[in-house]
């Protein structure tokens, strides 16, 4: 067999991963890289803190509404004099776990529904679209109060009470993202070559559509540490755990004698929830292959 | 690889039928079908090309791609080396697309962005898994070296290729499972002109050493007479004409064929000066509201009552040329 | 000697990229008259469409810039004039039609008001009298029942038709130059022989010149008088179509001509490999090196192309060549 000489006028590039770029493209965005680091700072204070600072949230150490700065406490304390420092340090492990588990469980339901809808059309996706719709129409935080108030205020059930309820976003634009991909023509060359429909979907398309999935997942974290901190304001939480929408709810009351028990843990939540959605704007920037070519 | 002693084409498509449902039927409205491809038959011989030229709309792609089985084909058959492809299903077909592979036109959006050269071109052998894990690298290393490209340039993504590169990527894609048939659509036209030229010696040089039949979509005359053998020309889901290539290009019958060809511009001062332009009016007719005779009768410039009325079917004159079209007759002069 | 209607010297335009300030035309002079046509010919990334945005005063604002050089229109300088007189050349003596037709419309308005805006806003017509010039133009550009498809919205054409409303809406103000920026890439070939001929036709009817932007050789061949072949932002080529097609003097001309492979008279069964022009054009950050830019693509490359800018070769008929090898080509 006699080959042609290989011609090489043109410059061989070096093998970079695009994942690689999409870092280059992230750090150059100031906004999105200060979010990051309190965000990060954030989940070190959820890992470690209640071992720093191990004061237990719930044990009353001083008088009532010590505020904050005086007598030692950096934060002040509550209506039953409980430490509104510990609250925080303590109440962030729980914000941030079931934010990343309802979003976890949304981006799991939602992928799985919005892939299978996508890629096989027809009545698959015909029934998979009416579900969705049924579940995008119900109103959400009564719908995930009646599941709270039906099986109990456990972490578990308020996770799954807010991840059955904000599914459906990332549903159709799993569905959408998938409609797109599946025409081009990398995806046709690999079912002329044999790909299996299962390799299609998860090996071909999925990575794709990934972008935009992420950056929704992003800020579905956010969006379900506000939901949790509505459901606790409501009541609807496991009064044994400490979280930042529980203090608040418990403090309402007092919120014009006393307003610095209810501001500082929704600082806590405003800061947590704006980081969040700095990196998942600054995530999709960086992801956007449109934008990266600049 | 086995020889064909009886001089069998390699691929026999027959009376193949594409239709789209536009609109589906209900109680009070009648579905409504778009006939992409209508009732076309067409035969190449293994180390041959076979060449369908059109105009946009004109329904070539999809013919390729219902030949491949990446559209669903309303009928017809599809014969392959006596394996008739349209009756395949499932596995069955998925094993079967080693024998037929597909090169696409836009060399940008027919990479996966995400993986790298050396496992695009690997994907048909670990899909297919006809070979040993072990002998797959050495195979790709092969490709690489018949398509110019350089073993440095495996670890790549395909976005660190120019456009000519990459479609060498494609092409060894399509080559790696050593099918029998490759249908090249357009593969040339998302090129610069210095490039397209370096790919189409590339397909030269390649079916000459490894005897590859090709099944080559194109809209470009000038390629089409440098690439193929014989040529189908389509307008509006039919073949209007099939024939060989010098008779094509030096005698063509059908009105469509000669005003297509008279309207490519060309460097070639003999050519320009012999060959009169004709124009062809107005626009191709609305595909869902076909008329009821010759596609073609209103823009051409000799058509009669009788081609606006009957359907022209392609029939095969003295010399072997086919064409559909009522006004020639069998001294093979075209009406225009 | 009459003055030509462009007058195009050492023109040098740059770009800012990532890689800092790149000449994507450099050192290009060229003259038009009128009722010319002249052909820009070369790969894409050559500097083509860039000389017609320059002319045009339409250069990528903050990135492109005209460096140095002069762009004289009928005894006028486009380099120096203010916007406000470059906006007016644009609309009434310069215009220009682009490769996409399908979205250089505006789809929410019929392509009788859109013609008719322009001629509203470069020639002051009244309302009525710009919409009967707006189906006058349609007609011109042989657009079959030009007084029904007026009030027709651009998704309801087809895209020769779109094409010819862009031609329509170009040559509204009757325009000395219009530039023609592939006009033909997106179309099927029937169609850009309508297109083509339509063209040829204005030009002889209202004595427009043409500058068309092209890849292909036999489009040039077909449509203009003189041609200048582009490589890497600097002129290749110049001279008379035939001339050139006959007797290129530069390997990259050469190279553009039988590369492609072109239909020609009595077919025969011989078939040749194509003429390779390895490799591709530089990227832009080579461009503007005092050397030979073809060099690395070229098969009669020696030393001297490699370590001198070729000056320009003058033959007979206008016809010059940038190359230190031009006789010999």
């Amino acid at each position: 067999m006699s080959m042609p000489p290989v011609i090489q006028t043109e410059e061989i590039a070096t093998a970079r991963h695009p994942m690689a770029e999409a870092w280059e493209m992230f750090r150059g965005n100031h906004a999105a890289m200060v979010a990051l680091v309190v965000l990060t700072l954030i989940m070190i204070i959820a890992a470690i803190g209640p071992y720093v600072y191990p004061t237990d949230p719930f044990d009353m150490v001083w008088a009532p509404f010590s505020p904050p700065g005086v007598d030692g406490f950096i934060l002040g304390t509550d209506y039953l004099g409980r430490d509104l420092m510990a609250a925080i340090i303590h109440g962030a492990r729980v914000s941030i776990v079931i934010g990343l588990a309802a979003a976890f469980m949304s981006v799991f339901i939602g992928v799985t529904v919005g892939a299978l809808a996508g890629f096989y059309r027809g009545w698959v996706e015909e029934l998979l679209m009416r579900v969705t719709e049924f579940f995008q129409v119900l109103p959400t935080l009564l719908f995930s109060m009646v599941i709270v108030a039906l099986f109990g205020a456990s972490l578990p059930m308020i996770t799954f009470a807010i991840g059955i309820v904000s599914w459906t976003a990332v549903a159709r634009i799993t569905r959408s993202e998938f409609l797109r991909i599946r025409e081009l023509e990398y995806v046709t060359a690999s079912r002329a070559s044999g790909a299996t429909n299962a390799k299609l979907m998860f090996q071909i398309i999925l990575p794709n559509a990934l972008p935009p999935i992420i950056v929704q997942a992003a800020l579905m974290v956010g969006s379900a540490i506000l939901f949790e901190a509505g459901l606790s304001f409501l009541g609807l939480t496991d009064p044994n755990v400490v979280s930042w929408g529980q203090v608040i709810g418990s403090n309402r009351q007092y919120i014009l004698d006393a307003s610095y028990t209810v501001t500082v843990p929704g600082i806590a939540i405003f800061v947590t929830v704006l980081a969040i959605s700095l990196v998942g704007d600054g995530l999709n920037d960086a992801l956007n292959p449109k934008l990266r070519q600049r | 690889m086995n020889y064909n002693i009886d001089n069998k084409p390699l691929l026999d498509v027959q009376s193949l039928t594409v239709r789209f449902t536009v609109k589906r039927g209900g109680f009070f409205s009648e579905a409504k079908h778009l006939y992409a491809v209508d009732d076309i038959s067409f035969q190449i011989k293994r180390g041959e090309t076979l060449a369908i030229v059109g105009e946009s709309g004109s329904g070539k792609t999809t013919a390729a791609l219902a030949v491949a089985q990446l559209v669903k084909a309303y009928k017809g058959r599809v014969d392959l080396d006596g394996t008739d492809f349209l009756t395949l299903k499932d596995e069955a077909l998925r094993l079967a697309r080693s024998k037929m592979q597909f090169i696409f036109q836009d060399p940008y959006s027919s990479l996966n962005p995400r993986v790298r050269a050396e496992k695009i071109v690997r994907e048909p052998l670990d899909n297919l898994g006809a070979v040993r894990d072990e002998e797959r690298q050495a195979i790709v290393d092969k490709l690489f070296e018949a398509v110019g490209l350089h073993p440095e340039q495996q670890r790549l993504f395909p976005h660190q290729f120019s456009g000519g590169q990459r479609q060498r990527i494609g092409i060894a894609r399509a080559l790696a499972t050593q099918p029998d048939l490759i249908i090249c659509d357009e593969p040339v036209s998302a090129l610069d002109v210095a490039v397209q030229a370096q790919i189409l010696n590339l397909l030269r040089k390649l079916q000459a050493d490894f005897g590859l039949t090709f099944l080559f979509i194109s809209h470009d005359l000038g390629v089409v007479q440098h690439m193929c053998d014989s040529i189908a020309v389509m307008y509006m889901g039919k073949i209007v004409e099939y024939a060989d290539r010098l008779s094509l290009f030096n005698n063509p019958l059908h009105p469509y064929t000669k005003a297509l060809l008279s309207a490519v511009p060309t460097v070639d001062k003999k050519r320009r000066a012999e060959t009169k332009r004709i124009l062809i009016p107005g626009d191709p007719p609305d595909p869902l509201d076909l008329p009821k005779g010759c596609r073609f009768a209103n823009r051409c410039p000799v058509a009669q009552d009788r081609c606006k009325s009957e359907q022209p079917i392609l029939r095969e004159l003295k010399s072997g040329h086919k064409v559909a079209c009522h006004l020639v007759d069998e001294n093979e002069v075209s009406p225009l | 000697m009459i003055q030509p209607l462009l007058k195009v010297q050492n023109l040098r335009i740059e770009l800012t990229t990532r890689d800092g300030i790149a000449p994507v035309i450099d050192d290009l002079s060229f003259d038009l008259g009128a009722g010319e046509s002249i052909s820009f010919v070369g790969e894409s990334g050559c500097g083509k469409s860039m000389t017609a945005l320059g002319i045009m005063g339409l250069l990528p604002e903050k990135i492109g810039r005209i460096a140095s050089g002069s762009i004289n229109f009928n005894g006028e300088e486009l380099t120096t004039v203010s916007q406000k007189r470059l906006r007016a050349i644009r609309g009434n003596d310069i215009s220009m039609i682009f490769q996409e037709p399908m979205t250089s419309l505006n789809p929410v308005y019929t392509v009788g008001e859109q013609i008719a805006e322009v001629l509203r806003a470069h020639q002051g017509l009244s309302k009525a009298a710009a919409w009967n010039s707006a189906i006058e133009l349609l007609d011109a550009v042989r657009i079959p029942n030009a007084k029904r498809r007026v009030s027709d919205y651009p998704f309801q054409m087809s895209g020769g038709q779109r094409q010819r409303v862009m031609i329509a809406m170009a040559l509204a103000c009757k325009p000395k130059i219009l530039i023609a920026d592939e006009p033909t890439t997106a179309l099927d070939v029937t169609v850009q022989a309508q297109i083509f001929d339509l063209l040829n036709d204005l030009k002889r009817q209202t004595g427009t010149a043409i500058i068309l932007i092209t890849h292909d050789m036999g489009a040039v061949a077909e449509m203009a008088e003189r041609m200048i072949v582009m490589y890497a932002g600097r002129g290749a080529e110049q001279g008379p179509v035939d001339q050139i097609i006959d007797h290129p003097r530069h390997p990259y001309t050469k190279g553009l001509i039988s590369c492609v492979p072109h239909i020609v008279a009595d077919l025969t069964n011989e078939r040749n490999d194509l003429t390779e022009v390895a490799g591709i054009v530089p990227p832009l950050r080579e461009f503007g090196q005092d050397r030979c830019l073809f060099a690395s693509r070229c098969s009669m490359v020696s030393q001297q192309c490699l370590d001198k800018r070729p000056p320009e070769m003058k033959f007979e008929a206008g016809q010059s060549s940038a190359c230190w090898h031009a006789e010999a080509v």
